[in-house]
């Protein structure tokens, strides 16, 4: 059996491969495709049309788009991503800083946002038309219509400005801290292996606020899920002969009822995931966290190649593996779940 | 301040930030304890600015290529150039360089040949780079070399000032070199004080350089190896960029700062509160709006300086058939809603552009306000005179990336177009378009533009934006008289009896045929703590933190 899972397991990953070398092509075609010009852009201010052309020699774009591309290809093989010019850097150094920052920020946002959503929505399931039910509508529609970037205003001239009891939005540490020895790129868990629990502190107080904000916006998709899940299979047969044969509340509601509601739930969960993941973009800006969806969005307004292909490039990646994490969950949640079938 | 301190926590920062890392050290807290942890053999005395920017710093080069704006600082700061620029104090009180006083630098005193051709500097004996090793002329000669030689924006720049060429720069012994130049030019000093013409450790940066890479692009990009103020610490890109002084420091009196930590805050209303509720010392270039605002409530020093040699202006592209006609520009000019633009646009931040009662000028002052004013009865009049009293329909370009004051002033003067027949739909540009678009290729029928001049003289900027191969003659206007004067004057010397009446000549047809329609002349802000002194304004609009001072 644990054999045959590794089987699928690998099956799965080589399955990832065609899609990989799609996203590769199309990444590299789509900011092909993009207008503007970054020759002209990264020639500065006062180029002139020979310093634009010197510009476009050194960034190897007057080749053809197939040299372009294949060139590309002979660097990613080595694991090359490129060099950002908007940066400065290598494409893989400002990914690898730049993911964790945001992986730190969603999935503390989204334990956050669970905190919340599983209890409402399973409580707004179990007792539908009442007070809490409406209380999980109310919520559930806040959070999807007020914009991040608004809530993220809002928290931050609350609870900082007025206030004055949350820390100042400077990104992910303040000044006066410098980051932990990078082991796995978050921030309150490097400091806490370096054991420097002052920092850790620090760096989880600047996480709050941001989390909140991203938190608040993804309640909704969860908690509804869980509520429509819950109530679908809180209304089957099996329940109902669970509940006949005497078994008590908590019983066929957690193990029964949840269970079953599982599925559906991890899958939205996987989506909320990763949209959350580049598309948290305003959170970013707001609290100056350099996460990776600023870094594309600047990438993508000067017209940086390689940045844009590294982040789409990993953006694949993380969303393959997420998905096979997430069947993997669902053969551990139900047995029934087969790969094959 | 007058923000009382809500925390303790709060209390213990301002305090690490006013008493600098030995302080920190012995308040004992353990929040302030990490940087003294890691930094323990750094400056000692002098307190700690924390500056908020909106922009990221993307190389500590500054002649390498895709290096942005914002990273020019480091340049600035970290490094020394030859000569320098004088300060001088505005009206308001407020410090800025001053463009008509060159000061020594790494060179303690110069003198150009009786001819004008060669130019002998003196370098200041004691001048040593941060690692502690003497600035010789060769160090000199190699920067140089490497400015005119590397290619794009810093060669052009050098252009400016005729250096094109290594076989100009002369090392003659340790501490005397020597420029040839073509010809005389009042560019040249001044073009050796802008960010470009910085001095490297020449013996640093060839112990890193490659085969392939001779100039050390590679390991400039990531280290500094100068003689400046200030020493790069740290620099986590797209974070914040950490400068402690550097004690060594000969090229004038020693920082009171010893460290200055430039925070990249991307989001103007984060800034605003961070520097209102005073956690951070500074923010760098505010919006107009919060400029205003600030000013208002008083808590904070709001500084603002003109940006020298600078407009922003509407730009009637002569591709565009309408536009040939000067009538019709100058009734563009006419229509153009000046005040309601300024307060709008610009709350009233800056200097106004319009109005002026005649239509030659009086002084060679520039940029000075055009002799033109809202009157559509006028502009109507001037439309049917030139054949089109019916209007014409004119696509309005504004660049996305710039739509805080352009949006706002195409709708303004997209509505008084209206009212004498022009229909101007506007359209927006993306940023990465915007350069090409409207000033490589020059095809936008109308557009609105910011050209700045670095290097302080109205032929300066004629040069860069009135003449027909001008990358910023986004109006493809083309003049032969105004070549012929930008020819004759850009090298002159101001106070060569032939270059004023020139420039009034110049001044004279800019305001006649008005290809480039003036709204108002932009201002730099900067909003600070009240403790905060020694805020100085330069032409390359980056932070200076040499004279800052904490109270």
């Amino acid at each position: 059996m644990a054999k045959s899972k590794t089987m699928t397991v690998l099956g799965r990953v080589a399955e990832a491969i065609p899609t990989l070398i799609g996203v590769v092509i199309v990444a590299f075609l789509l900011t092909r495709a993009l207008p503007g010009d970054p020759a002209a852009y990264f020639a500065g201010p006062a180029a002139t049309l020979e310093s634009i052309q010197e510009v476009r020699v050194s960034l190897g774009l007057d080749k053809s788009l197939p040299e372009q591309f294949i060139i590309y290809v002979a660097d990613l093989a080595t694991g090359n991503l490129g060099n950002s010019i908007s940066t400065g850097q290598p494409v893989t150094a400002d990914v690898m800083s730049r993911l964790p920052a945001s992986l730190e920020l969603t999935l503390f946002a989204l334990v956050l946002s669970l905190g919340v959503a599983l209890p409402l929505g399973i409580l707004a399931a179990t007792k539908p038309g009442t007070w809490i039910d409406q209380l999980c509508r109310i919520i559930v529609t806040a959070g999807v219509s007020l914009p991040v970037f608004f809530t993220g205003l809002l928290l931050v001239y609350v609870f900082y400005y007025q206030l004055g009891v949350a820390p100042s939005p400077l990104g992910r540490l303040d000044f006066v801290y410098l980051s932990p020895p990078h082991v796995t790129g978050f921030y309150v868990v490097d400091a806490l292996i370096a054991g420097d629990g002052a920092t850790a502190w620090a760096a989880f107080r600047q996480l709050l606020l941001p989390a909140i904000t991203l938190g608040l916006f993804t309640l909704a998709p969860i908690a509804r899920m869980t509520r429509a899940a819950m109530l679908q299979v809180l209304s089957s047969d099996f329940i109902r002969t669970a509940r006949a044969a005497g078994l008590s509340w908590r019983k066929v509601l957690f193990t029964y009822a949840f269970r079953n509601a599982l599925l559906p739930i991890i899958t939205t969960l996987g989506m909320v995931f990763s949209f959350m993941l580049g598309a948290n973009v305003l959170v970013e800006k707001v609290f100056a966290w350099p996460g990776i969806g600023s870094y594309a969005v600047e990438a993508l307004v000067v017209s940086d190649y390689a940045a844009v292909q590294g982040f789409v490039l990993t953006m694949a990646v993380l969303f393959v593996t997420i998905n096979l994490l997430i069947d993997l969950a669902y053969t551990a949640i139900d047995p029934r779940v087969g790969f094959d079938g | 301040m007058s923000r009382e301190e809500p925390t303790s926590t709060h209390f213990s920062r301002r305090q690490f930030m006013k008493s600098g890392v030995a302080g920190a050290a012995t308040i004992g807290l353990g929040m302030a304890l990490p940087f003294a942890k890691v930094l323990p053999a750094s400056a000692q005395g002098g307190s700690t600015v924390v500056i908020a920017l909106g922009t990221t710093i993307n190389s500590l080069d500054l002649h390498r290529k895709g290096t942005n704006r914002p990273s020019y600082q480091v340049a600035v700061n970290a490094y020394d150039r030859l000569v320098s620029f004088g300060t001088k104090t505005m009206p308001d009180g407020s410090l800025s360089y001053d463009s008509s006083v060159i000061e020594p630098d790494l060179a303690e005193s110069w003198s150009f040949s009786e001819d004008g051709l060669t130019i002998t500097f003196n370098l200041r004996k004691d001048a040593v780079f941060s690692d502690g090793t003497p600035v010789t002329a060769t160090d000199v000669k190699w920067s140089l070399d490497r400015a005119v030689t590397l290619g794009g924006f810093p060669t052009t720049q050098m252009k400016a000032g005729l250096l094109e060429n290594p076989e100009q720069f002369t090392v003659v012994d340790d501490h005397t070199f020597v420029i040839t130049l073509p010809k005389f030019s009042k560019l040249t000093l001044p073009d050796l004080a802008v960010p470009v013409p910085f001095i490297i450790n020449s013996k640093v940066a060839l112990a890193n350089a490659t085969a392939d890479d001779p100039w050390a692009t590679e390991y400039l990009h990531r280290n500094t190896a100068g003689s400046g103020a200030f020493v790069v610490e740290r620099w986590e890109p797209g974070q914040q960029l950490v400068y402690t002084r550097n004690d060594n420091w000969s090229s004038g009196e020693l920082p009171e700062v010893s460290r200055v930590i430039m925070r990249e805050i991307p989001s103007p209303s984060t800034r605003r509160a961070l520097v209102e509720r005073g956690d951070i010392d500074m923010s760098y270039e505010v919006p107009p709006k919060d400029a205003l605002e600030l000013r208002d409530k008083g808590d904070l020093n709001v500084i603002s300086t003109p940006i020298e040699n600078s407009l922003f202006v509407v730009a009637c592209n002569e591709i565009f058939e309408p536009f040939k006609n000067k009538k019709v520009r100058q009734a563009m000019a006419y229509a153009i809603p000046y005040e309601d633009i300024f307060k709008t646009a610009a709350y009233s931040q800056g200097v106004p552009m319009w109005g002026a009662s005649e239509m030659s000028p009086a002084t060679t002052q520039w940029p000075q306000p055009f002799p033109y004013s809202t009157d559509l009865e006028k502009a109507k009049a001037l439309l049917t005179e030139a054949g089109y009293p019916d209007g014409f329909t004119v696509p309005f370009y504004i660049s996305l990336d710039l739509v805080s004051w352009m949006e706002p002033a195409a709708l303004l003067i997209q509505e008084n177009l209206a009212k004498i027949g022009v229909k101007a739909p506007i359209e927006k540009i993306p940023g990465a378009n915007w350069r090409t678009a409207a000033l490589v290729e020059k095809r936008l029928e109308m557009s609105l533009d910011d050209f700045a001049g670095w290097l302080n003289y109205p032929d300066y900027y004629f040069f860069w934006s009135y003449l027909e191969t001008s990358l910023f003659n986004a109006s493809n206007y083309s003049n032969p008289e105004i070549a012929t004067l930008v020819e004759e004057t850009l090298h002159l010397a101001t106070d060569d009896p032939a270059w004023e009446p020139k420039i009034k000549r110049l001044i004279e047809i800019a305001f006649e045929d008005v290809p480039r329609i003036p709204l108002w002349q932009p201002t730099l802000s900067s909003a600070m703590s009240k403790d905060l002194g020694g805020y100085e304004y330069w032409f390359h609009r980056q932070i200076d933190p040499r004279k800052l001072s904490k109270a």
